[in-house]
């Protein structure tokens, strides 16, 4: 596939959350560094139908670029990219995202799990995933995924998630590397 | 313990299922199928990547399962209200004036969407001179599209989906509930002409005013969407219209110059 220079990605960080998680963004995106050059991938569960102003309002928070994903769309540094609704996301091993309107998984579609394990087949080691808020058992097995192909896993400390259950549930499954605060998590990421 | 398949197992797979049975899935997006692959060797519990891949080579009324499985047949019925609202306003006044109309849903899997087509034109006092071809990859959802047979617990959702569709009659009109099914009106199915056709392989075969095809391509490779859409081009009347999936576009196809889109949707009108 030598397609010239295409702007190639080694490296990926998946963000997943649920109910209680949109505030977590919103205080973690203005704190990452004007020129962070890691894509970020972040799948939220969402009530289903209407297009929610989701892309405008991450923008507004953060001088990198966020824009939905989109299908067969090459992962460019330097950007955040939205899961779109009703889609699951996977990643082409030629560096671009695939959509899939298949079944829920998890009672949701996008579900976490879907993107973290897809990303984990993909990027392997260079995996981070960052599990937030959420009253779902989703993003579990995604994590389990991620570590067993070398990965990083991030839980959101439970203590300062609005719903405390799913960042607890992957980490009483013992498949967290690091339980973190948002400002910790915002650290981590501008060191990487 | 969990299989996931490599990606050589992933190709031996694809090799045996073409050379033995003739389905060329070369050019579908490996990433879904490397999902779908993995996730019917769970639900089946194969033991190991080889025992599934001998039943697929050597069971024929398994390579039935594999296929339907492999592609993903969900769907529903008026699936995005806001796009059969628009097929209502802006492509049916537009075709309406043909003496006979063709419609092609390409990739129509269980039928769902082909029966919300079907109450469209009916309302539109058109469904009498149109017939609706629907084809799948898929023998066996063919089947059970061409039986119009769908689960009551659904018709709810459905009856739902048809209101904000901009529908206006009583949607339980069109079916009649049996236990816990339903069947479509025969005056809807008898309008319908159900049949296989592999979108990889197989051609043109009429020429339409219509032809949609949701959530279909986003499982297949670049290439394959490219083929496809000169299919598509090829087997459109002039003036017809081109409606896909709500993430999809032809905005990057080699046929697009000919092709007009209507404002904000996800239709595309042959103006060339």
């Amino acid at each position: 596939m030598a397609q010239g220079e295409v702007n190639e990605v080694d490296e990926i960080i998946v963000i997943g959350g649920s109910a209680g998680s949109l505030e977590v963004l919103l205080q973690l995106l203005p704190q990452l560094k004007s020129d962070f050059n890691i894509p970020i991938v972040i799948v939220l569960h969402r009530r289903q139908g209407g297009d929610s102003p989701l892309v405008e309002l991450l923008s507004t928070k953060t001088k990198i670029k966020v824009k939905e994903a989109e299908e067969k769309e090459i992962i460019e540094s330097g950007s955040i990219y939205i899961v779109p609704a009703d889609y699951h996301l996977l990643f082409e091993k030629d560096g671009s995202f695939s959509l899939d309107a298949s079944e829920k998984v998890n009672y949701s579609r996008p579900s976490i799990d879907v993107v973290f394990s897809a990303a984990a087949d993909v990027y392997a080691s260079s995996v981070i995933g960052i599990l937030l808020s959420g009253a779902n058992a989703d993003g579990t097995k995604g994590f389990e995924d991620i570590k067993e192909n070398g990965g990083v896993t991030i839980a959101q400390k439970p203590e300062t998630a609005e719903i405390s259950y799913m960042p607890e549930n992957a980490i009483n499954n013992d498949v967290v590397d690091m339980v973190l605060t948002t400002d910790e998590i915002a650290a981590y990421l501008n060191e990487l | 313990m969990e299989i996931s398949v490599s990606e050589e197992e992933l190709e031996l797979l694809l090799k045996d299922v073409y050379e033995v049975h003739g389905y060329d899935f070369g050019s579908y997006s490996k990433a879904s199928l490397h999902r779908r692959v993995n996730r019917l060797i769970m639900l089946d519990k194969f033991p190991s990547f080889a025992e599934f891949r001998f039943r697929v080579r050597n069971d024929t009324s398994y390579l039935k399962r594999f296929v339907e499985e492999i592609t993903v047949n969900v769907t529903e019925m008026f699936r995005d209200p806001s796009f059969y609202l628009a097929l209502r306003q802006e492509v049916i006044p537009a075709i309406a004036t043909k003496p006979f109309i063709r419609v092609w849903h390409a990739g129509c899997s269980t039928g769902e969407e082909v029966y919300s087509m079907g109450i469209l034109l009916k309302e539109a006092n058109l469904l009498h001179k149109t017939l609706i071809y629907a084809t799948d990859i898929n023998p066996d959802v063919i089947e059970k599209a061409a039986k119009g047979i769908f689960p009551l617990s659904l018709m709810k959702q459905y009856s739902e989906n048809y209101i904000a569709s901009g529908g206006k009659s009583e949607f339980s009109s069109y079916y009649t509930a049996k236990y816990d099914r339903v069947v479509f009106n025969e005056e809807l199915r008898k309008k319908m002409i159900f049949a296989t056709h592999n979108l990889v392989s197989d051609s043109s075969f009429n020429e339409f005013q219509l032809i949609l095809c949701r959530n279909v391509l986003i499982y297949f490779d670049k290439d394959l969407q490219h083929k496809v859409f000169n299919l598509f081009d090829q087997s459109l009347e002039h003036l017809g219209f081109l409606a896909l999936g709500s993430k999809e576009t032809l905005k990057f196809s080699t046929v697009i110059s000919k092709f007009k889109q209507l404002d904000k949707l996800k239709i595309w009108r042959k103006v060339k």
